[in-house]
Order: C-alpha cells, then structure tokens, then sequence
C-alpha cells in the first residue's frame, strides 16, 4: 500500500470508519446536516449504564468541594453582597488523575465490547494517561500518539509528564515533533494495527462525561439544596463542555448558565515549530477552543461528538499569569495541589464570583493531578528557561509567547468575554461559504448547531448568495 | 554496544521537510517531522546508527539509536520565587497584614 503522506489521507474515511465502528454516513442530510441526537443514541449507552460501567472501573463519583477561602477572597473584590459561593468537582481522583477517564471509560468499554485487541489515541493531554490507565483495566493494548517536542528535541514538560503516565499504565507512547500531521503517523499506526481509535470526539467520548454533568447536579443538591447558577468547563476541543452540559440537562430541567473558559494564547500559532515551547498551557487554551469551537467536525473523526456552540451561554478567557497564580492560591489557601490547565476554569470562576449575589453557586467542574513536569513550578521555570519574561503587574497586558504576567493583586484576576455571536456567524460561514444552495432542513440544522433563532440563521445567510430550497 | 534486548530509544523522520503538509508556518516547514519511540532492541547495536526495536504493543520499528534506559528526567525546574510571593499576596488580602506572624 502507499504510504505516501497524500495517499494515507486521502484513506481516511475508511480508516476512520474500521476503526471507529461508526458508519458516519447514515446521519448526513440535506447539504451540511447530521443527525448529532441519532449519532449519540445510537451508541447504546443510557447515562445509568454509562455510571454503572464507570464506577465498575474507577471512574466518577468524585466529591464537590466547597472553597470557601477563596470565595471569601473574592468578596474582597465584589460589591456588597456580591460574590457566589464556589465548589470545586475533584476530578483528579478519578483513576489516572483528571476527568478524561470518563471520556476513556467508555471509549475503552466499547472497544472490548467490539473485540478490538487494542486502543489508539492521537493526544498530549490528560487523555493519554487516561486511556492507557482504562485499557489496562480491560487487557486492551494501547498507543498513545503525541505531539511533544520541537525540532530540536526540547518537550513541553507537562507532555513529557504525561508520556510517563502513559507508560505507567502499560501504553507504548509515540513522540512526534510540532505539527498537524501527527494526524498521518495516527491513520498509519490504526492501518497497521487494526485497532480502536479512541478519539476524543466519538459519542463514547462524550458521553462518558455527561456522568460529570449529572454528578455535580446531585451533588451540589446534597451540599447545599439545589443546583449551581453557574458551571464554568475549561474549553479546548469542546468534549468537556459539550458533555458536561448534556449531563446537567440530563439531572435538572432548570437553567444553568453553562461557562466555557480558555487561556488566552492569542497570537501564537499551534503548529509553529517555535512559538510551541513559548507557551505554559499546551491545552485548555483558545487555539484550541476558537477553532473547534467554529469547525467542531476538523477533529479525528467524521463528525465530533463534541458541540460546545449548542449549550454554551458564555464564553470567557483567562491569561496564563491568572492561572498559575489561581493554582498557587488553590494550595495556599484551600489546601489543594493540582495541575494548572485543570485550573482555567477555577481562575475564571474566581472572576465570575464577583459579578453573581453571594447566595448564588457557581461549580468549577474539574481539576487534574499535578506532579514533576505537570506543576505550576515546573512550567513556569521551563517558561523562564525560554525567555518568557515572568513578573507582577497588570494581566490583562500579558503577551503570550513573551510574557507571563501575576496578578499584583487577586483584585486583578478579571475574565474577557469572547463575542459568542461573532463565533456563531464563523460557524454559518465555516458551513456555507462554499455552498449555492441549502435545504429547509439544514436551516434547521444550522439554528440548533449555532443556538441561534431559525430566523436569525436565515437572515445571516442572506448575506451570503444561497438559495434556500424547499 | 548496545546489547540484543536492552530497553532503548530511537529516533525516525516521518516526513522530510518537502514531504511536510501545506500552509506550515515557515519555522516547521524547514524541519522534518520526527519521531521517538521506545522498545526492546532486536538486534545489538550502536548509538547513532540504524537500529530495530519491538515496542511494548509487539510493534516493529526502525530507526537511528538515540539512547538506552530512556530516562525521565523532568522535574520541578528551577525554584521561581515569585510563587511565594503569590502566597503572600493572597494570604494577606485575606487574613490581614499579620497573617505570617
């Protein structure tokens, strides 16, 4: 067979399709649709089985902790009567330390119930270790894909932590320089092997958070009497949110304002060979979130599980200063030492506390674990070694890729909005630039994909010049 | 020598620079795309020359010899003192001035 870089990719949907046990091409209609519900229901998991497998392989069921330091901190910073209560989900206690083993439980579970002999994920982050931690629970082989250093062999520490853990658990690790076309050595690698990918942004991946979603409903009802006002999820490929947000809605028919939180990387590209070791958050961050956000199906597989357009209600950044300084605050003054990146949406939160009335709730619905690489010291030392400049002043000057900036004050720890109208219009555009015509159906499609109005929908399209077909 | 069986690391290039995706930005398309792998050595060998390996998934690969008993070698980093500093600021905007006493 070729294996020619052209020649792989343009294999693709097959490799995808033999590898996923999802036929993509059954939910497609009209020009641009698919059918997401049919897509998830298909799947055959209902979220009471998708608990039972995952306490049965140590994952969920863990505790919502109350910060109230670091409330009491914010209301420092709030107006009278302002500052929400905030709790914390501890997900680093899940097997494999962050929420990820929820993605990978079920991911893992369906690729034993297929009889695949192995697993396959393309990723850096926590999701590596979680899939090499659930495959050993089930005798699966597992390769893990990543991209971790630059040309000249220097890795991100975090990734390099993470290459440990996933050999820890048994997973042969491929290492790979900066790049998009890691995405080539993964088609080549599920060619080679036969085995599952377990991508991120299948249903099983998705669906094994939505446990989160529903757990931090029950919880918060148990600690309090009813449900958070506010769920912030750190944002990158939009798993996270999308998942915890069908979770909720699965627990509550109340409103819950559903926050999604990045750190600010604006002006470094992702797959710059030199701007990849001038960054401190390899994940959770906007060159991830922006993107996906606009083009959820640009992922691993035909068509992403995860949406975040279809349930976010708000979208904030953070800077890198904020973050590191939150994880020192979350130690110093809670007494909990956990990985920065899971700390995106604690740092937001902090900001978001001050604008809700102190009566109110707001959930951070993750952390990670942190250890040697994985650490605020570690990260913002390799920072340093790189000639990040690190000091106290204002955040928000920050200049990711040449500067780090802590908060001189905890007062100063402010989320921005990014326009989430805007993002829905990249999104139609994204979709139907390249069209002449489209469907009633896929107006439809295209109001539930943005969360927009349907006549909302038909008056950006108008802009464009695209029949709409009856 | 390296001897038959011992845990190593080898290095391999992927995709030279014009075998490289279009539309890199211009520092990662002069470079090759490359990759690490760790395994058993199959056959003695030498540092820096062309070795094969078996990984743990029972793989074959091949490339140059880059080390044996890959180590980890990350750690903490050198101390940033700004990190008690942050301490400081956000025990004493919420206790007082007198909280380290």
């Amino acid at each position: 067979m070729n294996d020619s870089y052209e020649s792989v990719l343009s294999r693709k949907n097959q490799i995808m399709q033999n590898s996923v046990g999802i036929n993509y091409d059954k939910y497609e209609f009209g020009k641009i649709g698919f059918d997401y519900e049919a897509m998830m229901a298909d799947c055959g998991f209902t979220l009471p089985e998708v608990r039972k497998i995952q306490a049965e392989y140590g994952v969920g069921n863990t505790p919502l902790k109350e910060c109230r330091n670091l409330a009491a901190l914010a209301r420092k910073f709030a107006k009278p009567g302002f500052g929400a209560r905030i709790f914390i989900k501890d997900e680093s206690l899940n097997d494999s330390g962050s929420f990820k083993a929820r993605r990978a439980s079920m991911a893992c579970y369906k690729a034993k119930q297929l009889g695949f002999k192995g697993v396959i994920a393309a990723t850096s982050g926590n999701y590596g270790a979680a899939v090499a931690s659930q495959a050993a629970k089930h005798g699966l082989k597992c390769i893990i894909v990543q991209e971790c250093f630059d040309s000249k062999g220097i890795g991100q520490p975090e990734i390099i932590e993470k290459a440990r853990a996933c050999e820890a658990y048994g997973a042969e690790v491929i290492q790979l320089s900066v790049g998009p076309e890691l995405f080539y050595k993964f088609l080549l690698l599920l060619e080679e092997t036969g085995y599952f990918n377990a991508s991120l942004y299948t249903p099983y991946g998705v669906m094994g958070i939505e446990s989160l979603g529903a757990e931090l409903i029950e919880d918060c009802l148990k600690l309090t009497g009813k449900v958070p006002d506010m769920v912030v999820c750190t944002n990158a490929g939009g798993g996270n949110l999308t998942g915890t947000a069908r979770g909720i809605y699965k627990a509550t028919k109340k409103k819950i304002q559903i926050v999604g939180a990045s750190v600010n990387l604006k002006g470094l590209h992702m797959a710059n060979d030199i701007d990849f070791n001038r960054k401190s958050f390899t994940t959770g961050h906007t060159g991830f979130g922006l993107p996906f956000m606009i083009n959820p199906d640009r992922s691993d597989v035909p068509r992403s599980a995860a949406r975040p357009l279809r349930y976010i209600d708000r979208y904030v950044t953070v800077n890198q200063g904020e973050v590191f300084f939150m994880t020192e605050a979350l130690a110093a003054l809670e007494g909990i030492e956990r990985g920065p990146a899971g700390n995106t949406s604690m740092a937001a939160a902090f900001s978001l506390a001050q604008e809700l009335p102190e009566n109110q709730i707001i959930v951070v619905q993750e952390t990670e674990y942190t250890g040697a690489g994985k650490h605020h010291q570690a990260q913002l030392s390799f920072a340093r070694q790189n000639g990040i400049d690190i000091f106290f002043g204002n955040p928000q000057e920050e200049i990711p890729g040449k500067t780090i900036i802590l908060p001189k004050s905890a007062g100063m720890i402010m989320t921005q909005d990014l326009d989430l109208e805007s993002i829905r219009l990249k999104y139609i555009q994204t979709q139907v630039s390249k069209l002449d015509s489209l469907s009633k159906t896929d107006i439809d499609y295209l109001a539930i994909e943005t969360n927009m109005p349907r006549e909302r929908v038909l008056e950006e399209i108008a802009k464009y010049n695209i029949n709409v077909e009856e | 020598m390296i001897k038959k069986n011992s845990w190593v690391q080898i290095k391999k290039t992927i995709l030279a620079p014009e075998q490289r995706a279009a539309n890199l930005p211009e520092p990662t398309k002069k470079v090759p795309l490359v990759m690490w792998v760790k395994g058993w050595l199959l056959a003695d060998g030498t540092l820096g020359e062309q070795a094969r390996i078996k990984t743990v998934t029972g793989r074959e690969e091949s490339g140059v010899l880059v080390c044996d008993n890959p180590t980890y070698r990350h750690n903490y980093g050198e101390f940033v003192p700004e990190i008690l500093e942050i301490d400081k600021i956000v025990k004493t905007e919420l206790f007082g001035g007198d909280s380290d006493e």
